[in-house]
């Protein structure tokens, strides 16, 4: 049958029961590697970052960085996990240009946390609850980019560029147990667990959890088990698959595919998977084989990581709200709807709205300038939202807006004085002069003169045609240069004109 | 320990990438056992209270500040490389994927 054949979903659920099961990796945000001082930093020349141990030259020893290992206690604790009393270090032998070592230290049998899990929310509001195995340490491998060929992928490339800047950058990997009962929320499951994980890594602060960076990486597995039998089927694990939105569609389609194959007699070959985010599809890649005999053994080179249990206990009192549950709590304090609080969760800016009401400005208003205004000057400007403007200013810009000083325009004239560092909103208030004017003298001046200017609109008012009035509001905003309330001016025109002013 | 067979040399040889003679790998499994007879001797004083070990040091939570320190220049970290392309390691296309 054609590889590409794929079966409806909700008749590939009729038949079969999905089992799923993930293997996330985070990338920690240590100062330096997992076992030597090179620098891990992104986006840096290539193979700048490298030394003997990362490099696996002669000679090279290795060293644990210390904040890894709090990173990762930590990690495992958030998820819920035993924290190892002693855990240790194994080599995991391969060859692939990805090391220079060829092997990855990893850990085998004896990771630093296992036995959590996680409970997550889906869209429906049903709760899952997902066991995870373990999360062990290991480090990062070189980045490898493949050349000549069509395709600028492996196949057919003539060869290949590696930089080392990554490799032996620490690395946390968690592993589920077999996630079943998913049924038709399966890759809503996939999808919903990553982002919990990537929450929680960002929230302790032990990684910077860009997933376009590579921060957070899944693998999917995903095995299909006939309706009414006891047997698993035969799984299939796709490969880095790198954003919230194909964590979903890979598991999908991997329900599909593989349906499709056993309802037709076919059989799944447990195998790697490429996920290939421009078609939505996974192809082959190299079966299970001998390869994959890594010949694991204890890293001689270490010794043993033996947490202490006051030290676990003083790295668990360091733990932050969970997410999922901090989530709640503001939704119910700030009483946004489902869908506000979502614009908020979604824009990543749940840190300066809660800041800003910590600053004294109101829930609705916080939200309103950060998903607003600062929002859209951010994207224009393609930097974060939080690096443009403090919670502080925020707040007293709602401030000034609430109490009258500032109507809403000359509030975003205000903003971008603040942003350009002309001060806080007080500040550019009155180095700008750009405050409201709410002395009725110079607001009736410039309607009379308005009025004057406009006899036509006069005698509109007067014949009971309010809405005419907007012509004169217009022209006495724009003699103001904005500075004034609207609606004031609105009073005003409408009471000069019927008194028979100008 | 079970006895070291031709076949697991040959196995081990192949996924170490070392590639041996039939006769290399004969002397090689007969060299190998008795490595392993000797090493297994071990077994026959160490009582069951005696637990395994993969460090003969009674060392734990050997740990680095994590604080940077300098790395190799580019051209250092290039300097044993076979082949190179600008600032990267070039190596053969590897048919491992896809």
């Amino acid at each position: 049958m054609n590889k590409h054949e794929l079966m409806d979903f909700d008749e590939a659920l009729a038949m079969f029961e999905p089992v799923l099961g993930f293997e996330v990796h985070v990338e920690l945000n240590t100062r330096t590697k997992m076992f030597c001082g090179c620098a891990n930093e992104f986006g840096q020349g290539a193979n700048t970052n490298t030394c003997p141990t990362c490099l696996g030259l002669p000679g090279g020893l290795p060293q644990v960085n210390s904040k890894a290992i709090e990173s990762s206690i930590r990690l495992g604790l958030a998820l819920d996990c035993t924290i190892a009393e002693s855990s240790r270090f194994a080599r995991k032998n391969y060859f692939y240009p990805d090391t220079a070592k060829n092997f990855q230290t990893s850990q085998y049998d004896e990771p630093i946390a296992f036995d959590g899990s996680l409970t997550i929310e889906l869209e429906s509001g049903r709760l899952i609850t997902v066991e995870i195995e373990r999360a062990h340490m290991e480090e990062d491998a070189g980045k490898l980019t493949h050349k000549g060929g069509a395709t600028g992928r492996i196949q057919g490339a003539d060869y290949s560029l590696v930089d080392y800047n990554r490799g032996g950058v620490p690395l946390v990997e968690i592993v589920t147990k077999m996630i079943e009962g998913g049924e038709a929320d399966s890759p809503e499951i996939g999808r919903t667990y990553v982002a919990a994980i990537r929450e929680i890594v960002k929230a302790l602060g032990v990684s910077n959890a860009r997933m376009e960076e590579g921060n957070v990486r899944c693998d999917a597995n995903v095995s299909l088990r006939p309706r009414g039998s006891n047997t698993l089927g035969t799984r299939t694990e796709t490969k880095n698959v790198n954003s919230l939105r194909s964590v979903e569609r890979a598991v999908r389609y991997e329900i599909q595919r593989q349906a499709a194959i056993l309802a037709l007699g076919g059989t799944i070959t447990q195998e790697t998977r490429h996920w290939h985010e421009d078609t939505g599809t996974t192809s082959a890649g190299r079966p299970k084989s001998d390869a994959d005999d890594y010949r694991y053994f204890p890293e001689p080179d270490l010794v043993p990581v033996a947490p202490s249990r006051e030290w676990v206990e003083e790295l668990r009192a360091t733990l932050p709200e969970p997410p999922a549950a901090r989530r709640k709590r503001l939704q119910e304090a700030w009483a946004f709807t489902a869908l506000e609080f979502q614009d908020v969760v979604n824009a990543d800016l749940l840190d300066p709205v809660e800041a800003t009401v910590a600053a004294g400005a109101t829930p609705a208003s916080a939200r309103k300038w950060w998903t607003g205004e600062i929002a859209r000057l951010a994207n224009a400007q393609g930097v974060d939202a939080v690096s443009l403007v403090s919670a502080a200013d925020v707040a007293a810009l709602a401030g000034l807006v609430d109490t009258g000083t500032l109507t809403d325009r000359l509030a975003r004239q205000v903003l971008e004085g603040v942003i350009a560092g002309e001060g806080t909103p007080q500040q550019v208030v009155d180095s700008r002069g750009l405050a409201v004017v709410s002395d009725d003298g110079p607001l009736i001046a410039a309607i009379d003169e308005a009025l004057l200017a406009q006899p036509d609109v006069l005698e509109k008012i007067r014949d009971g045609k309010l809405q005419a009035a907007g012509a004169v509001i217009g022209a006495v905003m724009k003699a103001m240069r904005g500075q004034a309330d609207a609606a004031r001016v609105r009073e005003l025109v409408l009471e000069r004109a019927s008194a028979g002013g100008a | 320990m079970s006895e070291i067979s031709a076949e697991q040399v040959a196995h081990l040889a192949n996924l170490a990438r070392i590639d041996l003679s039939p006769a290399e790998i004969a002397s090689l499994t007969t060299e190998l056992r008795q490595i392993v007879e000797s090493v297994a001797k071990v077994t026959e004083v160490a009582t069951p209270d005696v637990p395994a070990t993969s460090h003969p040091m009674p060392l734990t939570n050997v740990f680095r500040d994590d604080v940077v320190a300098p790395s190799l220049t580019v051209e250092q970290a290039l300097s044993g490389a076979p082949d190179r392309d600008g600032d990267r390691f070039r190596v053969p296309a590897i048919l491992d994927e896809e």
